[in-house]
């Protein structure tokens, strides 16, 4: 028989503990699909490692891949700490890239410094406002955001295709469906010359000491952790339950249209249907993994880029399918949820139940 | 108008409605009983591809088609499993094991899939499930070929809407079921077991969710393809809620899901050049969307749905 005793908030090193543990146990569990499919485990990782730290051009392309799943992961992260389900990261990247494409690709004439912060605002904007109509359902129709978001997910993607195909298409394009470039005073600078690293990724870490100012040292941020702590009882002490969950999903939202701004502004130079290989759903295991913590964003978002860009290399030179990537970070996810109960309970293992139990 | 009219009457679009139907039926029917005991699994559109995945590669592997079926769903009952050991003995979050369990069981079939056919440019094709053509029943006026020229998947969904009725309310285990959903501590306390109600019963619904992704690859197509589910499992999801959890509505419901997308492909061919595709390709989600909000003052959540139970809480 196994009982969980409840247990007193947890400290960061135990915090640390569990998502180590849980990344450690979903690179074991990935050795089963390797062996599968006939790869030699240590040969392998010993590929993704050198894909994703090998050279200085492998290590800037992890960072880069890392870029967009701080954003989202900060997205999730902060949602979830209100217990906000936003499982519209994806859907919310897209609007960012588009409103991020239809600023920045001549529609708007201005030098860079003033370019390119409408670019980042507009993108900020266009997440946040996707989030705010399902946030409104939730708040006053009571509609289970979950599954609005992720509908949503969908609707955004077609749109973006249709807007691709019709009015925002390149002319330029061939006929692909594809937008035309980005501006060269809108696109974020380069970090390093012949690499594809760029500013996104400061942006990106700014936003996660902006979200951890935010969540540690503002009545805001202690409002968001009081309604996800218990929603019932911040209404009785007169926090503004309401108010919290529409900041939050403004928050979530923006976060994860700052992750499409980064990509299309950053990266890609241009906005195509297949931007994002679901970075809004990664981020989710991202915020999971960091045990919803914006500093541990960081680092769980470096884990999970260097998975998939170690397995795209591993993959490139192996010929296994760098679906194992997805693999791995889906059980990323299932095994930092099992882990998290070490953090909230003591688990004892008992042999029969002791007389203080039988006696109730 | 007339056109319309002459839509609505046609056997032929009755016949796509529940054609179209048939997956949402079983993805509703497990979705359904799952969260009757108390359970959400947003498990259900991994479990969906799973089902398709499994289904397809055991007949492609020389299974016969019901062996594919049973297949599929051991698939998805093996997910079923792990959603209910996380979310009803260890007590997680429901929200975040189901999605958990959905990038869990998508990328493993994409894996294994890619894995068993590396380098295949076209899906191979499998001699999927043909329509029945029941002698006399299917030359019935109207609703012969609407009905009686389906394939048996869509026969065994309808079925399986009177089993769990049946179950639901005509038996002491869905007494049980619907018990645990509302009210786990007096299901206890007359000496049965609620992690066995809830774990079976989010078992045996998830195999049911699996089913609706099998009828993807063995009866609806020939071939399994990424992305074939594409957001089915949600649409059931919002269903549920749209249907109150009654089997009966459940099927109401998606008939009339699928009887409206079948009516926007007959007036895609009429207005297509004027709207763009992905209009109507949006409108199923839309409408689950709208679905949800039609509901939404009135909608009876099974009480206990997310509350975690543990044994000898009060």
């Amino acid at each position: 028989m196994i009982r969980f005793e409840p247990r007193p908030p947890a400290s960061v090193s135990r915090m640390l503990g569990v998502s180590l543990a849980a990344a450690v146990a979903a690179l074991v569990l990935a050795a089963i699909p390797m062996l599968f499919a006939g790869l030699s485990v240590f040969q392998a990782y010993g590929l993704m490692v050198k894909g994703a730290f090998g050279s200085l051009f492998a290590f800037t392309e992890m960072l880069t891949r890392a870029t967009p799943l701080i954003l989202t992961g900060l997205a999730a992260a902060v949602a979830f700490r209100a217990k906000l389900w936003n499982i519209g990261a994806e859907g919310q990247l897209y609007a960012g890239a588009l409103a991020a494409v239809a600023v920045g690709t001549g529609a708007i004439a201005a030098p860079t410094f003033i370019l390119i912060p409408i670019v980042v605002v507009a993108g900020a904007l266009a997440g946040g406002l996707l989030m705010l109509g399902p946030t409104l359902l939730k708040t006053r129709l009571g509609v289970d955001e979950v599954v609005t978001t992720l509908l949503l997910n969908f609707i955004v993607l077609l749109f973006v295709q249709m807007m691709l195909e019709g009015p925002m298409q390149d002319p330029m394009g061939m006929g692909w469906p594809q937008s035309e470039p980005i501006l060269d005073e809108a696109a974020l600078p380069k970090l390093l010359d012949r690499m594809r690293i760029h500013w996104g990724l400061v942006l990106a870490l700014a936003a996660s000491l902006g979200v951890y100012f935010l969540l540690k040292r503002t009545v805001w941020g202690f409002e968001i952790r009081a309604v996800g702590e218990n929603a019932a009882a911040a209404r009785h002490a007169g926090i503004p339950v309401t108010a919290t969950f529409i900041r939050v999903g403004l928050l979530s939202g923006a976060l994860a249209g700052l992750a499409g701004v980064g990509e299309v502004a950053g990266l890609k130079g241009y906005l195509t249907a297949d931007l994002s290989p679901g970075f809004g759903y990664s981020g989710i295991v991202v915020a999971m993994l960091a045990g919803l913590s914006p500093i541990g964003v960081v680092f769980a978002a470096l884990f999970i880029a260097s998975i998939f860009v170690g397995a795209d290399s591993m993959s490139r030179a192996t010929g296994v399918s760098n679906y194992l990537a997805d693999l791995i970070v889906a059980m990323a996810l299932l095994c930092v949820l099992v882990s998290g109960l070490f953090l909230r309970f003591k688990v004892k293992f008992i042999t029969a139940p002791s007389a203080k139990e039988t006696g109730r | 108008m007339i056109e319309i009219i002459d839509i609505l009457f046609s056997a032929n679009f009755w016949a796509a409605a529940l054609r179209i139907a048939t997956p949402l039926i079983f993805g509703v029917i497990g979705a359904l009983i799952c969260e009757r005991a108390g359970v959400l699994n947003l498990g259900i559109e991994g479990i969906f591809t799973a089902g398709a995945m499994a289904g397809w590669m055991a007949v492609w592997l020389g299974a016969g088609l019901w062996g594919g079926v049973l297949v599929a769903a051991f698939a998805g009952a093996v997910f079923g499993l792990i959603h209910a050991i996380l979310t009803v003995p260890l007590g997680l979050s429901q929200h975040v094991s189901g999605i958990g369990v959905t990038l869990f069981a998508t990328s493993l079939s994409y894996f294994i899939y890619r894995t068993a056919l590396p380098d295949v440019s076209s899906p191979p094709r499998i001699d999927a499930f043909q329509p029945l053509d029941i002698p006399v029943l299917s030359e019935l006026p109207f609703i012969g070929p609407a009905l009686f020229q389906q394939t048996p998947l869509t026969f065994l969904a309808l079925f399986l809407v009177l089993a769990t009725a049946y179950v639901l309310y005509r038996t002491p285990l869905g007494l049980a079921i619907q018990a645990v959903g509302d009210n786990p501590a007096a299901v206890e306390s007359q000496g049965l077991s609620v992690y066995a109600i809830r774990m079976g019963t989010v078992v045996a619904g998830s195999a049911i969710m699996a089913l609706g992704g099998a009828f993807l690859t063995m009866s609806a197509f020939d071939a399994f393809f990424f992305g074939m589910v594409n957001g089915r499992g949600w649409i059931c999801i919002a269903l549920t809620v749209f249907a109150s959890w009654r089997p009966g509505k459940a099927l109401i419901g998606a008939l009339l899901f699928g009887a409206f997308d079948a009516f926007q492909v007959r007036l895609q061919t009429e207005v297509g050049s004027f709207i763009p595709g992905q209009v109507f390709l949006m409108m199923p989600y839309i409408l689950s969307i709208a679905a949800l909000i039609v509901v939404a003052r009135r909608a009876d959540y099974p009480r206990a749905l997310l509350v975690p139970y543990f044994k000898g809480q009060r």
